[in-house]
């Protein structure tokens, strides 16, 4: 494969097909619901396996009895920890997986699983789970991220020494993982500054809210191979994390991904996957394992509530002079690295001459924490963004004027390290000043906020398989699961390089046995990687239509050039001959070498950075907290929109998503350590009617380290809403909202607090 | 003989590189960097092996060990982080 059809640099193209508005392939098939998610698959033979999980924040497993289950009539397996050995090798990482998947020893959170089993149905395989017998003995527990931190707080792993200090404790704690970014001087900057302002913040826990559960099918044989339909954002990593956890060959296990219901993150990790598995292996059928509401709140990935310090200080005329933070993130019951990515992402806006900021993993008794669309960066946006606008108004600076002052720009050192290159955080700001949003009117009891926000975007593995059908369309096989569009935008890119109709270009997901490795579709990574595979195999593919061409024609391939979909003769004595359509040439394609086909696989590194700008209006009511969103602006900037309509759908979702976190979401937990919300009812995610329509600015900075100068956009909507919503709502009751949600009661209570 | 490069490190490196902001490294790519890296502080092997991204120029890269390091580079070692 030639290296320059690998060039991932921007080319100057003018765009017949990219930038369009072409209708989705998988539309007709989800609104029918023809579409197969995760629980439509079904198979002969198939058992129903259920999860028993602890009712206990923290409690020993002193004895799992399961005789009495397994004699009942029907049930065919029942697995404890004991039928998941630990194969993995010192790798504590894929320990904390499997021991998340099923405990061992001790029950962490409300919600963990202690058994499962496999039954013939449904109804037996409930009787089976209340006939397993658990004798716990209740440990004392802990929930909150503050409260984890004290000195006295019960600890809940016993091997965990604080990770990246240099005086690091000799004894176990809560507190998994430090980390320091930042550069310069903070001490003396905060001494250069006219003004200080410092706050204190928390948010609550939040889940992604994906309407459908975690469903999982798996076969087992004898023989040692295995399927896995599931429902996934990357089923490449599913199958290697698996086979790795069961003492597999990936090779032999094959997974098929389904469609995807939402996923946000959530899905980004094993959950029921391996106990599937375990289940099928040892009642030598295949078992089907899907999740109720309740077990994917209690048991699957929320977002981290955190707890977090900021400081700022500011001359009078608006120059920032030093910004430090503290972040404090729970990961849940087992570490992550949720408040590294918070202390990186939290002052990368803008242009720091003195920054610092501390993060501090805090493990506690709840579910692990997952990724959550652009992972842990909103939460640090609410914080600094607030005492951005206090700080603001303090010294008698529009917010946005202060905002662009300070603004990161090409050459900026960032707050995490790097300088910048071409980035879009101050044309989104000035798109924001000049938005006709910002000057319209405000009625009674509301208020207007507006904030920026972050995100990094990723690239990683992709592959991707091209292949020309004898009719001369083309079939596009790309390995990273389409969560928001990709298959439209795969097959854009194609018929963009080709130079052929977006409608002859069918883009599909196949199973892990039918490509290389390919990355979890996370990080804003899938329209960006998968789009740069895609163009690299198109080129090849035109490559191998050339070679057929010149053959047809018997004259040299460095004589045939591609272009609008067809082969043409170049130079002179060639003038004459009928350009070769791709038709021409996939007809004869078996005469003249044999199917034509393009692969590409890279890793596209260099996704470029994202910001946005989001501008919000809100009115509450004085009398009960309640509030209504009644305006909401997203400018973003996209790099390239490949398909706007799709573009425009991720900035709306993640400014609702990021709406309902800002007001409503969140995760209630008892005294006793248990979830008391485990469902839509007490978990209010927005619906159509809590929002109005959320208008959308796409901006166009091309990033130069793709060919069609794509960024990803899926994540970074997310981040700015907790921080325009909470800036609205100070605006319009006069008090700084510093805890979220800004629920009802929260709100009346600042309002008392403020009386 | 390759290039000599100063290496940021981000802070959960620095106590395995006795608390320094920065080493030096002779190396004309990310692997031959990483090579050097681990036989000079051991303790990052297993950092290294778990995936760390590196910053050229501003330019991040996770996975492409074969990419060049330009004379008088600005390079960072971060996180190797994953979204949602």
């Amino acid at each position: 494969m030639s290296l320059d059809l690998q060039n991932p640099k921007l080319v100057e193209k003018k765009f017949k097909v990219i930038g369009s508005r072409v209708p989705r392939p998988d539309g007709i098939d989800k609104v029918t619901g023809r579409a197969r998610y995760g629980a439509d698959f079904t198979m002969p033979g198939q058992l129903i396996g259920l999860v028993l999980r602890s009712p206990h924040a923290h409690a020993k497993i002193e004895k799992i009895d399961t005789s009495k289950a397994e004699k009942l009539s029907g049930v065919k397996a029942v697995i404890t920890s004991a039928d998941l050995p630990d194969l993995t090798k010192g790798d504590r990482m894929m320990l904390d997986l499997l021991e998340n998947s099923m405990a061992r020893g001790k029950a962490l959170y409300d919600g963990h699983a202690v058994a499962a089993v496999a039954a013939i149905d449904l109804p037996t395989a409930r009787k089976a789970l209340k006939l397993i017998e658990v004798k716990y003995k209740l440990l004392p527990h802990v929930t909150d991220v503050d409260e984890a931190l004290m000195p006295d707080a019960p600890i809940v792993h016993p091997h965990i020494i604080t990770e990246g200090i240099s005086s690091a404790p000799m004894k176990p704690t809560n507190w998994n993982k430090a980390c320091e970014y930042g550069h310069g001087d903070v001490d003396a900057g905060f001494k250069e500054a006219d003004h200080i302002f410092s706050r204190s913040f928390k948010t609550e826990q939040s889940h992604q809210g994906y309407i459908e559960p975690h469903s999982v099918s798996a076969s087992v044989s004898p023989d040692g191979t295995a399927e896995m339909w599931v429902c996934t954002q990357g089923h490449f990593v599913y199958r290697n994390q698996c086979a790795q956890l069961l003492g597999m060959d990936a090779s032999k296990l094959r997974v098929t991904s389904s469609e995807i219901g939402g996923g946000f993150g959530g899905k980004t990790h094993l959950w029921a996957e391996p106990l599937a598995l375990a289940l099928s292996r040892k009642a030598n059928r295949p078992v089907k394992l899907t999740m109720t509401r309740d077990e994917v709140f209690r048991a699957t990935g929320p977002t981290s509530s955190t707890s977090i310090d900021v400081k700022i200080g500011v001359k009078k005329d608006g120059t920032i002079t030093a910004a430090f933070a503290e972040l404090r993130y729970q990961s849940g019951c087992f570490p992550g690295n949720w408040a590294e990515v918070g202390a990186m992402t939290a002052f990368a806006c803008y242009d720091l001459k003195n920054v610092k900021t501390i993060g501090k993993d805090v493990i506690t008794n709840r579910p692990k924490t997952a990724a959550y669309r652009a992972p842990s960066a909103p939460m640090a946006a609410f914080a600094v963004e607030n005492v951005i606008d206090e700080a603001a108004k303090a010294i008698g600076m529009n917010p946005v004027d202060f905002r662009i002052k300070n603004a990161a720009h090409q050459g900026t050192k960032s707050s995490y390290g790097p300088v910048y290159g071409p980035i879009g955080i101050g044309p989104t700001l000035e798109a924001a000043k000049n938005h006709p949003h910002m000057k319209a009117p405000l009625g009674k009891n509301q208020g207007r906020g507006m904030a920026c926000g972050f995100w990094f975007n990723f690239g990683g593995q992709t592959c991707v398989d091209l292949n020309v059908t004898p009719d001369g369309k083309v079939t596009v096989a790309q390995g990273t699961v389409d969560v928001g569009g990709s298959r439209a935008s795969i097959a854009m890119a194609v018929a963009e390089e080709m130079g052929i109709n977006y409608e002859d270009v069918r883009s599909v997901i196949p199973d892990t046995s039918a490509l290389g490795h390919n990355d979890m579709t996370d990080g804003s990574r899938g329209t960006f990687s998968t789009s740069m595979a895609a163009i690299y195999a198109a080129r090849n593919a035109i490559t191998v239509l050339r070679e057929r061409a010149a053959k047809t024609w018997d004259i040299p391939l460095d004589e045939v050039e591609w272009k609008d979909g067809a082969a043409h003769a170049k130079g002179a004595g060639h003038g004459n001959r009928t350009p070769l359509s791709l038709a021409d040439l996939a007809r004869k394609a078996g005469r003249t070498g044999g199917p034509i086909a393009g692969h590409a696989e890279t890793v596209a590194d260099n996704a470029g950075v994202s910001f946005a700008t989001h501008i919000a209006d809100i009115e509450v009511d004085p009398e009960t907290g309640r509030s209504q969103i009644k305006r909401y602006t997203v400018i973003q900037d996209a790099g390239k929109a490949m398909h706007p309509s799709y573009v425009e759908g991720q900035y709306q979702g993640g400014a609702a998503q990021g709406i309902g976190w800002a007001l409503n979401e969140e995760y209630v937990y008892g005294k006793d350590g248990r979830l008391q919300n485990a469902g839509f009812l007490d978990y209010r995610i927005p619906v159509c009617s809590d929002l109005p329509f959320i208008d959308t600015q796409i901006l166009e900075i091309p990033n130069p380290n793709h060919p069609y100068g794509v960024r990803g956009v899926g994540e970074t909507s997310i981040v700015p809403p907790l921080a325009a919503v909470s800036i609205a709502m100070t605006n319009a009751t006069g008090v700084r909202q510093t805890h979220l949600p800004m629920s009802p009661p929260r709100v009346l209570k600042s309002l008392k607090g403020k009386k | 003989m390759s290039t000599r490069h100063e290496i940021h490190l981000w802070g959960a490196l620095r106590p395995l590189a006795g608390g320094a902001l920065s080493i030096f490294v002779e190396a004309d790519t990310i692997r031959e960097m990483f090579a050097v890296v681990g036989e000079k502080y051991p303790g990052m092997v297993g950092q290294i092996e778990q995936g760390i991204a590196v910053s050229i120029n501003g330019k991040i890269y996770r996975d492409q060990w074969d990419v060049e390091l330009p004379q008088s580079a600005e390079i960072y070692l971060m996180p190797r982080l994953a979204g949602g």
